[in-house]
């Protein structure tokens, strides 16, 4: 389906990936490689899977009851579902931000910390505090909150908390980061800060962002994948989907005729 | 229209009524007792030991009795029960078995308290040889009101928000780590208020005690946890039902009503205080 030639350099390697919840299948056989350091989106209208895919990812399905998964995804030379794998080393490897900002009910610092702490990251003060100043810098917050950072986050805008998160995600240092659609819940201000944010940390991370947004995936991402009733119709790089799309169907949904 | 807002008028009127007409039965309860109580109760009264065949002198080895038998089944029963409701709302798998102890907890809630009582008797009193004494009563009082906490608690856990746990697991957290540090934190007060109600009902109940803890009488104060104690409940049955001289003992019965009632209220503001300090920091 896509030209593989064009990349050169893959994170992410997914194969014959089935999910069913019960009886319902969900994901149909997706086969999708995705790119270190670079945005892949997957848009598709809703019910079509897309929340469900990027959860396989970093194994956030597991705490499903009744999900079964088939087939398998490679990272580096490791299948995350191997019998040996701990799902638990996999999210820290393979961090997330969700639809709703939700930090934890407590301060800004405590939820930088939170996940430092979890992870016996360095209890020395100062090193504490250069990690939490580092990610709320690469989270392009620390100057609205440096000084108040024993405040609660829920003290914080929507954006703001949003930032919050995704900065709790970098000071555990990720190789990729899953976004669940981020913005869903955000105004266009904080929205477009998000976006900034997505494009400045693609150089570091590898970034995987769900959208419903179509526009929003053809900002920001380099490659799209468009998910439709669990099957994956087109991916292709971001530019050529939008431009110039193989399938009708694909063609349909990005210009509008349904979805 | 009208026949709209009429229903609606009568439907909050009468709501109102059965509000006041509760909080009315519950004044008149208190004011009762008050009254006749209150000239019974001095500084003697709440200090000293029974005398003259419990005509006279105070019910502090009963207010101690009670004091121990109530923090007694809290420290058994709390710990035991939030880790259950752990188990149960975070780490059991939902099928036959978890449903059947689930059914067998709600059933437990709704046994009499002679039964336990009961129990206790058979089981820690006679077979495990811990003797009528404060041990076995307070595990009777615990097992009586581990139904309560764990269904209380297991509401607490449930309540917490999903994406505090999602997001947590996200960082990489074990589910243990998980619970210590997200979810526990923000169910403390919905399980303090449950514990709350445990605590008068522990406190209050007279048959679990009765062949498992308590004594008609003792001059001597509780020593050690398998001493037998007196206790508030069953004293105000035992000046009620066995005295010689009701015109005396009558009034004591309702001081100690009164005090009971008094150490009950004041067991639940230590941990209404409590649960407000949890509750502080809770804004979603």
């Amino acid at each position: 389906m896509v030209n593989s030639s064009v990349k050169n350099n893959i994170d992410m390697k997914i194969n014959n990936l089935n999910f069913y919840y019960g009886s319902n299948h969900v994901l149909k056989n997706i086969n999708l490689d995705i790119e270190k350091n670079a945005v892949t989106a997957i848009i598709g209208p809703s019910g079509c899977g897309k929340s469900t895919l990027i959860r396989t990812l970093n194994r956030m399905n597991d705490i499903i009851p009744n999900a079964v998964i088939k087939g398998e995804i490679l990272h580096g030379d490791i299948n995350i579902y191997d019998k040996n794998i701990d799902a638990v080393e996999i999210r820290r490897k393979i961090g997330m931000v969700f639809q709703k900002p939700n930090p934890f009910p407590k301060s800004i610092y405590e939820n930088i910390a939170y996940g430092l702490k979890i992870n016996g990251f360095s209890r020395d003060r100062n090193k504490l505090m250069n990690r939490i100043q580092e990610s709320l810098e690469g989270a392009a917050l620390w100057d609205e909150v440096k000084d108040r950072l024993n405040t609660s986050a829920f003290d914080l805008s929507g954006g703001q908390q949003q930032r919050l998160c995704i900065a709790r995600t970098l000071a555990i240092k990720p190789e990729i980061i899953l976004f669940d659609e981020p913005c869903s819940a955000l105004d266009p201000i904080a929205t477009s800060k998000i976006e900034e944010l997505i494009q400045d940390l693609k150089s570091e991370y590898t970034i995987v962002i769900v959208t419903h947004n179509m526009q929003q995936a053809a900002r920001i991402s380099d490659y799209t994948a468009f998910l439709m009733l669990g099957e994956l119709m087109e991916f292709d790089e971001t530019e050529k989907i939008f431009t110039k799309p193989s399938k009708q169907i694909t063609e349909d949904y990005i210009t509008g005729r349904f979805g | 229209m009208k026949k709209r807002r009429i229903q609606e008028k009568l439907a909050y009127l009468t709501l109102l009524g059965i509000a006041i007409l509760l909080l009315f039965t519950l004044g008149f309860i208190f004011y009762f007792i008050f009254v006749n109580g209150f000239s019974v109760i001095s500084w003697e009264f709440l200090t000293q030991i029974p005398k003259k065949a419990m005509t006279a002198g105070g019910l502090f080895p009963a207010i101690l009795g009670t004091f121990f038998l109530t923090t007694g089944s809290i420290l058994f029963a709390l710990p035991l029960g939030v880790l259950a409701a752990i188990y149960l709302s975070e780490y059991a798998v939902q099928n036959k078995l978890i449903r059947i102890i689930r059914i067998g907890i709600n059933n437990l809630a709704g046994v009499p308290s002679v039964v336990f009582g009961l129990f206790g008797l058979v089981f820690f009193v006679k077979y495990l040889n811990f003797g009528v004494s404060i041990l076995s009563g307070s595990l009777t009082l615990g097992i009586m009101i581990l139904p309560t906490i764990i269904r209380s608690s297991e509401e607490s856990l449930l309540a917490v928000p999903q994406s505090f746990r999602e997001g947590s697991l996200a960082l990489g957290a074990t589910k243990w780590q998980t619970i210590q540090n997200v979810v526990l934190p923000n169910a403390i007060s919905g399980i303090l208020t449950g514990s709350i109600l445990s605590i008068g009902r522990a406190a209050g109940e007279t048959a679990p005690i009765l062949f498992t803890a308590a004594t008609f009488y003792t001059m001597r104060l509780p020593n050690s946890i398998f001493s037998e104690v007196q206790a508030l409940p069953y004293h105000i049955y035992a000046l009620l039902s066995e005295g010689t001289h009701p015109e005396a003992q009558v009034p004591i019965a309702y001081g100690t009503a009164l005090v009971l009632l008094g150490l009950v209220l004041g067991l639940d503001l230590i941990a209404i205080i409590l649960r407000n300090k949890f509750r502080r920091n809770k804004k979603w």
